[in-house]
């Protein structure tokens, strides 16, 4: 075991006034989840602002550094050595080993940087750097100090334990989850959908998700990819309740009624509708989330997206409204979705669509079209709902 | 979903014949040696290949050295193209294929194209058959290798086999004739002494026998093409890597069946198809393709207005089981070759699903299957994709 424990450091959180130990107490909790995951068993607790996982059995270290690095709130991972012998000799000792074992090219700057919390330690915490940056001096000629700028920043910490670490593997950033309340996220087949879901679920919010179903149009391959989706995602936003709604009535009746370039932005309309009912009954849940980007399709131009929000009182957060369809593909790769949603299943949206659907849509001009369902929508929007499967999703 | 179920997917796969599972089941627990192996274990296994050798031997009369066992149709038609074309190539690149053939067929001999041999195909009529006149015309000095299907896998045409070989032995005697009998074995006869044949191309898995087993069978001339798989030299060295004991003999053992019971299965899928058909073509806009020669065990079922895939997942839902004529997707559309060759439009193709019999297959079957289209089609037609 070349690492004892590791290191967590979160930054957003150190600013929060007098809830800070909410989030704190959130982030811990998240850490132990995740590690839990993992094969090996590790001590979590909190040391002034920063979370410390203790190793108490041995581990796979490529498989912890991945499911720490799946924690909102974590923006550092440092990897920490233990000290035995806690002499000033024993550390000279230890980071001499420390950097003989990490770094096969010793030609750098570094600084050595010595925290004591446990004051009785009989030297001070500048004496330690001196010594320590001594003795590396001493075995590794090539290395220079550079107390201003340097590559490497050897920590020491002086507590009940000393340790030191000097790398910080990059963490999900964001907030930890479960402070910030439920979205519901409006999932399809795409590339897009899943990566908003990621992005909002990135700022504390746990995550519930819909998605329209449409047999015999669609399969049950389209409706495995989408239960696939969703348990991709919850390897980051934690359970997923997935809700199924059969759509094909609906999409039936629109079909049969309405204009056919306003079928997709009918559609929406009658999809937002279903999730606001949906998330009006799932408790904590103050929003709905979309992979909308401007302008990607006829239905996100601006004016359709106007059109789409009329429809609900729900905010409908759209995470992704300033990427591009390059930088979705690129997140959707980095948190694993893209494998999946590259999969051909075709989903409602793309099967019910017309050859030249409208870009700017009016909104009087759609109300006007519905009105050509008004007899039979409530009833259809009622067999929807009813219809709605509700899949746990959990990793 | 519905309790009535009509599997007609049989060209797809078969549900293997229970007394092939316990056949296996027993090679599995018991004599699960490696037919290579010096010890009893070893000798017990090779036993069952040796029956499963008789079994062609004798039922067909083919010899025990003319058959490899491979891991099943894709294997033996790519160990045919491929062996024969590395075997002749000095002797000339020129190849002669059909239209209408499975991918298993036509992409290695894309790869030979692509690497300079010359391959042309023959065109089919509206029934999807191949005129052995072209095939005169067509046939080289340099042609070394024709490839033609038995039974066609989406409308199931029937070539004519018998008369394509007895012209390429006539204008061509040097080329080799391979003939994929992959949907025609154990249901459709074909006789490869007479029509000449070198390759012919089995798999187990569509005559009721277990998947990853087949053969290739390869006249006397056609036996000194290289292998495609080097190791061990089983089989003659012909298809190295250990035996597949427990697949070969229940491949074997379904074939048996199968070729026991060949006509009365046959004259019982004609009956089914015949019914089906005539009743099927009540419903409006609808067509058969293939003809009336085509394969009774395969119906290829044009229904106007209805995307195929659409009316396939309307069917699953009440327990019937088929495929559609031509893959399409939002990502990739691929218009089916064959379809396109019998002369149907792209969105006819599209509206194509195909029902395959078995031996199993019931009359009981078939009217749910037709109760179900009846039911569905009108729904379906209310959409149509602009």
């Amino acid at each position: 075991m070349r690492f004892q424990a590791f290191l967590l450091k979160y930054a957003e959180i150190g600013v929060k006034g007098k809830n800070r130990y909410v989030f704190e107490e959130a982030l811990e909790k998240q850490v132990k989840i995740h590690l839990n995951k993992v094969g090996g068993e590790f001590a979590v607790s909190r040391i002034n602002g920063r979370i410390y996982c203790e190793a108490k059995s041995d581990y796979d270290y490529d498989e912890v550094i991945e499911e720490l690095q799946k924690v909102f709130g974590v923006v550092g991972i440092c990897p920490v050595t233990h000290v035995e012998d806690k002499s000033v000799e024993g550390i000279m000792e230890a980071a001499v080993k420390f950097v003989g074992e990490n770094y096969d090219d010793k030609n750098f700057t570094f600084k050595v940087d010595t925290r004591r919390a446990n004051k009785s330690y009989p030297k001070t915490s500048m004496e330690v750097d001196a010594d320590v940056g001594e003795a590396l001096l001493n075995a590794y000629p090539e290395m220079k100090v550079d107390v201003h700028n340097p590559e490497v920043w050897l920590h020491i910490e002086l507590r009940e334990q000393v340790f030191m670490y000097s790398k910080i593997i990059k963490g999900a950033g964001g907030l930890p989850l479960g402070t910030n309340g439920k979205g519901l996220l409006l999932l399809s087949g795409g590339f897009d959908s899943p990566v908003a879901g990621y992005m909002v679920s990135k700022r504390g919010v746990y995550i519930d998700a819909i998605y329209f179903n449409a047999p015999p149009y669609t399969s049950d391959r389209a409706k495995q990819k989408v239960i696939d989706l969703a348990k991709a995602l919850s390897k980051y936003t934690g359970p997923i309740n997935l809700h199924i709604i059969n759509f094909t009535d609906i999409q039936m009746a629109i079909y049969e009624k309405c204009p056919h370039d306003e079928l997709t932005i009918i559609m929406r309309r009658y999809m937002m509708k279903i999730a606001e009912r949906i998330a009006a009954d799932t408790k904590d849940c103050f929003g709905l989330i979309t992979g909308e980007s401007i302008g990607q399709v006829a239905s996100q131009t601006l004016k359709s997206l106007f059109t789409t929000d009329d429809a609900v009182h729900f905010p409908v957060y759209r995470p992704l409204i300033g990427f591009d369809k390059q930088e979705i593909i690129d997140k959707a790769e980095e948190i694993g979705t893209a494998e999946i949603s590259i999969l051909p299943y075709e989903d409602c949206c793309t099967i019910f669509v017309a050859k030249h659907p409208v870009t700017k849509p009016n909104l009087n001009v759609i109300k006007k079209s519905e009105l050509n369902l008004s007899d039979v929508i409530d009833d259809l929007l009622e067999k929807a709902i009813e219809t709605d499967e509700v899949i746990d999703i959990r990793v | 979903m519905c309790k009535m179920q009509a599997y007609l997917d049989n060209a797809a796969t078969t549900r293997v014949d229970p007394v092939v599972v316990e056949l296996m089941d027993k090679i599995y627990k018991e004599d699960y040696g490696n037919p290579s192996s010096l010890h009893k274990m070893g000798f017990a296994a090779e036993q069952y290949v040796v029956d499963a050798l008789n079994v062609f031997s004798g039922k067909l009369k083919w010899k025990r050295k003319n058959v490899v066992f491979t891991s099943g149709g894709t294997e033996s038609n790519n160990t045919a193209i491929i062996g024969t074309a590395l075997f002749k190539e000095s002797r000339g690149k020129h190849i002669i294929t059909s239209a209408v053939e499975h991918s298993s067929v036509s992409e290695p001999l894309n790869f030979l194209e692509k690497r300079g041999w010359e391959v042309e195909r023959l065109s089919t009529d509206d029934k999807g058959c191949v005129d052995p006149e072209e095939l005169r015309e067509k046939l080289r000095p340099d042609t070394v290798l024709t490839s033609v299907m038995h039974v066609n896998n989406e409308i199931g045409s029937i070539q004519p086999v018998e008369e394509l070989g007895k012209i390429i032995k006539d204008k061509a005697p040097e080329c080799f004739f391979h003939v994929d009998d992959i949907q025609g074995f154990g249901k459709v006869k074909l006789d490869v002494k007479a029509a000449n044949v070198d390759f012919l191309s089995v798999s187990s898995h569509k005559i009721h026998g277990p998947k990853g087993a087949g053969l290739l069978y390869f006249s006397d001339r056609a036996s000194h093409i290289p292998p495609l798989m080097y190791g061990g030299g089983q089989q003659n060295g012909m298809r190295s890597g250990t035996l597949n004991v427990p697949g070969i003999a229940g491949f074997a053992k379904a074939a048996g069946i199968m070729l026991d019971s060949i006509d009365e299965n046959y004259e019982k899928a004609r009956e089914l198809k015949d019914y089906f058909v005539s009743e099927v073509l009540k419903t409006e806009d609808t067509a058969v393709n293939g003809g009336d020669s085509a394969s009774p065990y395969i119906i290829s079922l044009l229904v106007r207005g209805v995307r195929a895939e659409v009316l396939l997942h309307a069917l699953e839902d009440r327990g019937v089981y088929v495929s559609a004529g031509s893959a399409c997707s939002s990502h990739k559309k691929h218009t089916s070759d064959t379809l396109k060759a019998i002369g149907l439009k792209d969105n006819e193709a599209e509206s194509v699903i195909r029902l395959s019999l078995c031996r199993y297959t019931e009359k009981a079957e078939l009217d749910h299957a037709l109760e179900s289209l009846n039911e569905v089609i009108p729904s379906l037609r209310r959409f149509k994709r602009r």
